[in-house]
């Protein structure tokens, strides 16, 4: 983005990288249809998962990102999972799912001990008490092994979404 | 930086999440060591009245200075009222 000044910077991360070990979690997954409790882990044993970290339900990059992650529908192409991730509950899960017309699931992680465990939690300046994940991408392939991984470095940053589709497409 | 967002601070900002028109205020909020607090809307610009009330616009971000009495939007000219109001010059 060149918006003619700076935009904020976001601290180093200690995040997985490609071949590192993607922590597991077990967190409630949102359909449009009920939710339940489920593992990466699990998830990852029937295929590669695409793990996609954003802003909380109704944020404008939380609709930027599914408006183009169902756009570019890699799972029509690829045997990959699509998997969203962020600090809303079950509930405003459900209406983002269906505000974007998505099919894909999404874990709802209100304490954001996931970002936590990835070192990617963002404090969200004038909201007290609140942190969320920062933006971030993840490929995890059945052993939970790291593919490819995006974190934003800024904010708001967005996915480089053909790094993404090339990184999907090398499976 | 989140005790400089209590609700008594003379300078309120209206903002939206993720915003980076709206980080740019902070950061020269911050620069000063100005306490503001911190009120968010929706991305939806027609759901914005909270904005449009205060203002006459619906545009974020924008700023009420009760120290000096100014409301005003645009990053820009907030960035620059900021500097004029509270740079190091003054």
């Amino acid at each position: 983005m060149d918006l003619g000044f700076d935009i904020v910077d976001l601290p180093e991360s200690d995040h997985p990288v490609e071949g590192e070990q993607a922590p597991d979690f077990t967190r409630p997954l949102v359909t449009s249809d009920h939710w339940e409790d489920a593992s990466l882990s699990a998830l990852a044993a029937d295929g590669p998962v695409l793990l996609v970290f954003h802003p909380m339900d109704g944020s404008f990059p939380a609709t930027y990102v599914w408006n183009e992650l169902t756009e570019r529908a890699f799972d029509d192409h690829h045997d990959v999972q699509v998997v969203g991730c962020s600090i809303s509950t079950p509930y405003e899960h459900m209406t983002l799912i269906d505000d974007r017309e998505m099919d894909y699931p999404l874990f709802s992680d209100p304490q954001n001990g996931v970002a936590e465990a990835y070192d990617i939690v963002n404090d969200l300046d004038g909201m007290a008490g609140v942190s969320e994940p920062r933006p971030a991408v993840f490929l995890i392939d059945s052993d939970l092994t790291v593919q490819y991984a995006w974190v934003a470095a800024e904010w708001p940053e967005f996915p480089d979404y053909d790094a993404v589709s090339d990184a999907v497409a090398s499976l | 930086m989140s005790d400089a967002t209590e609700e008594t601070a003379p300078i309120t900002l209206y903002r939206l999440q993720a915003c980076p028109f709206c980080e740019r205020v902070v950061r020269k909020l911050d620069e000063y060591d100005l306490d503001y607090h911190s009120r968010f809307v929706e991305p939806m610009h027609s759901d914005r009245n909270a904005v449009k009330r205060v203002s006459g616009s619906r545009t974020v971000p924008a700023i009420v200075d009760e120290t000096t009495g100014v409301t005003m939007s645009e990053s820009g000219n907030i960035v620059e009222y900021l500097d004029k109001t509270y740079g190091s010059e003054n």
